[in-house]
């Protein structure tokens, strides 16, 4: 019967239509701003550089090695290394950066610079509702600083995993000190 | 600097003496010509008698930042070749770069690519139904039924690499991370749910009478034409010939799957269309399979640093089915972090070599569906 | 498959006289490569492509691989007088490698399933001898590929049926992917 094709694909019609009022499986749209779709946790957008503790500058946990600016594709992390040094979450003196500028125009939110940076350091966001009215494309080391709870928050296995890290290598650098201990002069 | 022949006379005005031809320029800004993509077409009245393609607008210059950037590099700025497929175009570059320089993949590995790898051929091959009916004039709705369960695939791989389309997701030796929880199960759930979803899809659309008259006698490709020209892909074995490079070079773990090559008998663009139908139905098969057997393990191999990789000097050619076609990537190595030569083959460019002479004595409006039913996206052309 | 020597001798069999030449490949488990002269390589590509052992009729990937002279410092040892005696010394002798462009065709065969072989085509040099023939009549996939070395490299391809820019706007006037390209500074393109 000519027309029988036709009919078939208005049955698949009909049926996703009437569907649509009811059928979880057809309500598919989500009611963008006032509904959002639960953010995933995996998701990256823009990098941000964490602190732990309070403040932003002084537990910043980059210490400007450049790693992420050497292998960031697009190259678009500039890093000036401060020459005063403070110590990290071990004790060591490591230096810290005075300049840390990330051209948004141009990073292309692949997330190799939280792969290949070696003191979880900087790590990739979530956010992705950028739009503002001024024009500053570049961030800055004070733009782009979060601390590490706003980043248990969005990516809560991951940070996880580097706290449970972090906190072991405390505890072998405590154990090594306690074992040995210097002596004191009498 | 040798120059350029001159430039060519307006084609075919003295062969059709007599007629009044119309030649007018299809794009670059075009709603049907998925993407930036011009094409010269002289028209006698509706027929086409001539049609030049003209690309270039997209040009990026990716094989020269290739060659100045590292190999790892490269990695993200694959994803944005054929952006639709960023999955295979990933694994592409990685496959030329493990032959280049001699790694190995760990199992799990493997198994993951095939997946990722085969979910990427269902999201393209329903974009691309999708967008040949549209074309068409079936304004949408098709279109947003594919787009529905392309998004359920979109879903799986921001959970699993972090972003929908640039996922940036294969490494040297392997993949960068591992499956969160659940992510497998939520795979078999999406895969037996595509599978209804081709159902429904058939039946709304394989035995429309406007969709047959409009595409069957379309846009014919001789088998012979194809094989000479380099059309592959879902093209040419639409034209009968049976080269699937899974089945040919049986790269990955390919060999250990059972799936059927679908060919078509006409070479049309309904042919065209009923490949990539049965594709996907193959596709799921192979998801199925790989889903039920995939092994815990490493998905790196340790022995492969991430940064400063320096393949010894040689050069190499690896070549993958994607959803378009062989894509293949050459890389020669002089021993340096960054390629010497970096050259991507681009399946949507080598087919659109015979964009005219499947269009000849046909209408405009058919020139369309020809265009859509090739499947080209213009990051792969220009690159 | 057989191997590229073996494809050699085959050739040879069929045009005495021809200059072929297996080119090595340094890394892993990669196949290495035919060079062949100007002057038979569309006949030597037709009889790759008819030939019923061989039937390479699907050309796969055809790219331009620019080689700029290289300048190889070399310690040569050279009888020498020094204070009155004749001695032998080392001396740093620079040594100019000439440049030249490359074609390089990978062959596969959907009929009979093999592959790859590849096939190499060098130019003279770099800056007036850049002519090479073109293979487009024997495979039609080299059509867009050919323009698209002239277009990167310079290579000017005879026989080409329509060799003109093809990524490149018309009047572009220089090679990109040359390694000696430096990009003016203002590239849009002028009306």
């Amino acid at each position: 019967m000519l027309g029988r094709g036709i009919l078939r694909g208005l049955i698949e019609t009909w049926r996703n239509f009437q569907g649509s009022y009811y059928d979880p499986a057809r309500l598919t749209t989500v009611q963008y701003p006032e509904e959002k779709l639960p953010p995933q946790e995996n998701a990256r957008t823009i990098p941000f550089l964490v602190y732990d503790g309070e403040d932003p500058l002084a537990g910043l946990r980059c210490t400007a090695c450049s790693i992420c600016a050497v292998e960031c594709p697009a190259h678009c992390i500039e890093i000036v290394k401060d020459t005063a040094k403070k110590p990290d979450y071990l004790g060591k003196m490591q230096f810290h950066p005075k300049v840390f500028n990330i051209e948004m125009a141009v990073c292309m939110e692949c997330g190799v610079c939280a792969e290949v940076c070696p003191f979880d350091s900087i790590k990739m966001d979530r956010v992705f509702e950028l739009s503002s009215d001024d024009r500053r494309m570049v961030l800055q080391k004070s733009d782009l600083a979060k601390s590490n709870d706003y980043f248990r928050k969005i990516h809560p296995a991951e940070a996880a995993a580097v706290d449970a890290a972090r906190a072991e290598e405390q505890r072998k650098a405590q154990a090594k000190k306690d074992a040995s201990p210097v002596p004191v002069a009498s | 600097m040798i120059a350029p022949p001159p430039e060519l006379q307006t084609p075919g005005a003295g062969d059709f003496a007599g007629h009044d031809l119309l030649e007018i320029a299809m794009g670059p800004h075009h709603p049907s010509t998925h993407g930036v993509f011009r094409m010269n077409v002289v028209l006698d009245g509706e027929t086409v008698v001539k049609l030049t393609p003209v690309f270039g607008y997209l040009h990026r210059n990716h094989e020269k930042i290739a060659e100045k950037n590292s190999y790892l590099a490269s990695i993200p700025y694959t994803d944005r070749l054929d952006y639709i497929c960023s999955m295979t175009n990933n694994w592409a570059y990685v496959l030329s770069v493990e032959k280049l320089a001699g790694l190995a993949v760990p199992e799990r590995a493997e198994y993951l690519r095939v997946i990722v790898g085969e979910l990427t051929r269902l999201q393209n091959h329903a974009c691309l139904a999708g967008f040949l009916l549209q074309d068409m004039g079936a304004l949408g709705t098709p279109l947003m039924y594919a787009f529905r369960e392309r998004e359920k695939i979109l879903d799986l791989f921001e959970s699993l690499s972090g972003s929908r389309m640039m996922c940036n997701y294969m490494r040297f030796g392997g993949c960068r991370c591992d499956p969160p929880d659940g992510w497998l199960e939520q795979a078999v759930r999406v895969v037996a749910e595509f599978d209804s979803f081709l159902d429904h899809f058939e039946a709304l659309l394989n035995e429309n009478e406007i969709l047959r008259a409009r595409s069957q006698g379309v846009g014919v490709l001789p088998r012979g034409l194809a094989v000479n020209a380099g059309v592959t892909g879902p093209g040419l074995r639409a034209s009968g010939v049976n080269y699937d490079i899974r089945k040919v070079d049986q790269y990955g773990i390919y060999n250990r799957f059972k799936f059927r090559v679908p060919l078509g008998q006409h070479g049309d663009v309904f042919d065209r269309y009923m490949m990539r139908i049965l594709e996907m139905r193959e596709s799921l098969g192979i998801l199925g399979q790989a889903l039920h057997d995939i092994p815990a393990g490493p998905i790196q191999d340790p022995k492969v640093k991430l940064r400063n990789l320096r393949p010894k000097p040689g050069e190499a050619y690896g070549r993958i089915e994607s959803p378009k076609g062989e894509l293949g990537f050459y890389l020669i190595s002089d021993g340096g972090p960054a390629p010497y030569r970096y050259r991507v083959r681009p399946p949507s460019l080598i087919n659109l070599t015979v964009l005219e002479d499947m269009c000849l004595g046909h209408t405009i409006a058919d020139v369309v569906i020809i265009l859509g039913s090739i499947d080209i996206v213009l990051g792969e052309v220009d690159r | 498959m057989q191997t590229p020597e073996q494809i050699k001798d085959r050739i040879l069999a069929a045009f005495p006289g021809a200059h072929l030449e297996v080119i090595p490949n340094g890394s892993p488990a990669n196949p290495p490569s035919l060079l062949l002269d100007h002057g038979q390589a569309r006949e030597i590509a037709t009889f790759l492509r008819d030939d019923p052992q061989l039937r390479f009729d699907y050309a796969s990937n055809v790219t331009g691989v620019d080689w700029p002279e290289k300048v190889v410092k070399e310690k040569v040892k050279v009888r020498k007088i020094i204070d009155g005696v004749e001695q032998e010394a080392a001396e740093l002798v620079e040594r100019k490698t000439p440049g030249f462009l490359e074609a390089v065709y990978h062959l596969y065969s959907m009929a009979l399933g093999q592959g790859p072989l590849i096939i190499r085509l060098r130019t003279g040099n770099r800056t007036d001898s850049v002519v090479l023939p073109s293979l487009t009549p024997v495979w039609r996939s080299c059509e867009f590929q050919e323009r698209e070395i002239f277009d990167l490299f310079g290579i000017a391809f005879d026989g080409h049926p329509d060799l003109r820019r093809i990524l490149m706007w018309d009047n572009f006037a220089d090679h990109p992917m040359r390694r000696d390209y430096v990009p003016a500074g203002d590239q849009e393109p002028k009306p």
